[in-house]
């Protein structure tokens, strides 16, 4: 063995000239840093294809429940329900898959492997970053998936495919700037299951008080004031508005404002937590 | 002579927790460095400043020059860490994990995977190349961990507890290791808490108690400078022990350790033990066994900090040092 290791070191140790030693990350070196970390996380569904049943089953699972289960009780029929719950079945998971960021940060602090990410010469955020774009291209799936099966079902796009591209990046800009706050709770957690219950405990009530599932008009009054500003119900009607039909402008308008809201507010304390923490 | 690390004053305290209070440490550049101590004395904290994941409270260190704090940057371009707890992707397979480092350190997709099957072929673990982490043995995970800390080519090498909760075998495999890496001309400071494994590894040794360096040397130094020797005595008749514990203690002057029937105490002067075996004559003491030998590095450690290595076995580092 140590024949094998004198040769592995010996001919390909770095000099000591300190002339060769980078100053600091370039941009570039970042971005690419982060992709090779978010490649890192989706990685593992290549060779465990169960992750993406894992993170697959849980929207369509949804979708066939409310659409058959609740969608005569609320849309008069499951194929009228499906018009409505589908944009909001969408945005519910992307928001609930915010969680996967915050519970994959807490597991990589735990474990120590954000120790073996930071003693590397890698742009401090690329650990965050990587994580976040990697999420991103799942929830990417994840809509393409929802709108597919939604298209057997019987879910038509009423608008076109600049509007289905609309949707889809709006959902993705405001759960990114959502999940801000779910970095800020995984910096502060002890651990990945405390992540897991505070996340459920705050996404749950505040997605099922939205009109994700059901009309606003048909809440109890006092209800229905904070379901009107609650910041999903702002991006359910956009994305209704992308891909089916009805107002635009407003919820967009509306959506983005809380998104930026959201990184204003979220994203230095997300940080900062995250500098102190690893 | 050159440093490859050079520590000095460095203080880290968490909260009330002082668990650096001032040290200083000089490593020779290509040799292996043992700081050597119990659980809780600051072994974590000294390799996390030094490998940059902690800023001092007080004081500086250097690596190959560069200051861990303003020149952070490219201290990890020269560094390599192992830590205490294997902290590899267990998602990932063994071949993955370390194209990850070697992607992240800036290796082309084909060098990367090139350095990691060397890697993997150098640490025997070519046959679990395909394998997710997590269905490695605990040996095997050490091993692919300092695979992965030794992808960018590091200059210096912290090994961080390398062998806690390894086997015996796994652990003779991780010194194998070890003594091959210093034939390259790498720096390793390596912590231990096992006396053995730093007289085993270690040319120089820092111990390190509550946060201070109270002695450093070679191992040989280090047994030579605490009185050297030991005197053990074990009497025929278990019965005769405190009779045996009187004789040693009247010429010894220190209070002997009693371990099982055997009788334990430091000798600096070698008179001693003919004195000893006179006494235990007149008082018609049978004894079974009676040596004069150099002291174990576990005795160094005893009247160096008064205590035992496992005494703080209790108290886990890590809290101290999250």
């Amino acid at each position: 063995m140590t024949t094998a290791m004198d040769s592995i070191l010996l001919d390909s140790t770095v000099s000591d000239n300190p002339t060769r030693l980078a100053a600091r990350v370039g941009p570039v070196e970042g971005l690419r840093q982060t992709f090779s970390l978010a490649w890192r996380t989706l990685v593992q569904i290549r060779h465990n294809p169960l992750e993406l049943i894992d993170f697959s089953v849980q929207p369509v699972m949804f979708l066939l429940l409310f659409t058959f289960v609740f969608g005569g009780a609320i849309g008069g029929s499951p194929k009228a329900y499906l018009m409505f719950a589908l944009p909001g079945i969408i945005v519910q998971n992307s928001l609930f898959t915010t969680l996967n960021t915050a519970t994959g940060l807490s597991t990589d602090l735990k474990e120590g492997f954000f120790d073996r990410l930071r003693a590397l010469p890698i742009a401090r955020f690329a650990p965050l970053s990587g994580r976040m774009l990697a999420d991103l291209a799942k929830q990417t799936w994840a809509i393409a998936m929802l709108l597919g099966i939604g298209y057997i079902l019987g879910f038509r796009i009423g608008t076109g495919p600049l509007g289905v591209l609309g949707a889809t990046a709006l959902v993705l800009v405001s759960t990114l700037a959502i999940s801000w706050a779910l970095v800020l709770v995984a910096m502060l957690a002890a651990n990945p299951e405390k992540v897991q219950i505070f996340g459920f405990v705050v996404l749950f009530p505040i997605t099922f008080t939205s009109d994700a599932f059901v009309p606003t008009a048909s809440m109890p009054g006092w209800l229905q004031g904070w379901s009107k500003a609650n910041p999903v119900s702002c991006i359910c009607d956009a994305v209704r508005g992308l891909l089916v039909s009805g107002p635009v402008a407003r919820p967009v308008v509306e959506s983005l404002l809380y998104a930026v809201a959201f990184t204003v507010v979220f994203a230095p304390l997300a940080v900062r937590a995250f500098k102190r923490r690893v | 002579m050159t440093y490859s690390i050079l520590a000095e004053g460095l203080v880290k305290r968490f909260g009330d927790t002082v668990a650096l209070d001032g040290i200083d440490l000089a490593v020779r550049t290509g040799s292996v460095f043992g700081l050597l101590g119990p659980n809780g004395a600051g072994k974590t904290t000294a390799v996390r400043i030094l490998a940059t994941l902690l800023r001092p409270d007080g004081g500086h260190a250097a690596v190959c020059g560069h200051d861990v704090v303003t020149r952070a940057h490219q201290v990890r371009q020269l560094t390599g860490l192992t830590g205490q707890y294997a902290s590899v992707d267990d998602t990932l397979t063994g071949l993955e994990n370390l194209i990850l480092i070697g992607r992240l350190t800036g290796q082309s997709r084909a060098q990367s995977r090139a350095r990691a099957r060397d890697l993997l072929a150098a640490f025997r673990l070519t046959e679990a190349a395909d394998r997710a982490a997590k269905t490695y043995s605990g040996g095997m995970r050490r091993r692919l961990d300092l695979a992965a800390s030794l992808v960018s080519r590091p200059r210096v090498l912290y090994l961080d507890e390398p062998t806690t909760g390894l086997d015996p075998r796994s652990r003779n495999e991780m010194w194998d290791v070890v003594r091959g890496l210093t034939s390259t001309g790498v720096t390793v400071l390596l912590t231990t808490q096992y006396l053995e494994e730093a007289d085993q590894l270690a040319s120089d040794i820092a111990v390190i108690d509550h946060g201070m360096v109270i002695a450093t040397g070679t191992p040989e130094e280090l047994k030579a400078r605490t009185g050297a020797l030991t005197i053990a005595v074990r009497p025929a008749d278990p019965a005769d022990v405190p009779a045996v514990t009187a004789a040693v203690a009247r010429f010894t002057r220190v209070e002997p350790e009693v371990h099982n029937t055997t009788v334990t105490a430091p000798v600096s002067d070698e008179d001693v033990m003919p004195a000893v075996v006179a006494r235990l004559q007149e008082a018609g003491v049978r004894v079974a066994e009676l040596t004069l030998r150099g002291a174990s590095l576990d005795e160094v450690f005893l009247s160096l900090t008064g205590h035992r290595t496992e005494e703080d076995a209790s108290t886990d580092e890590r809290s101290v040092a999250a």
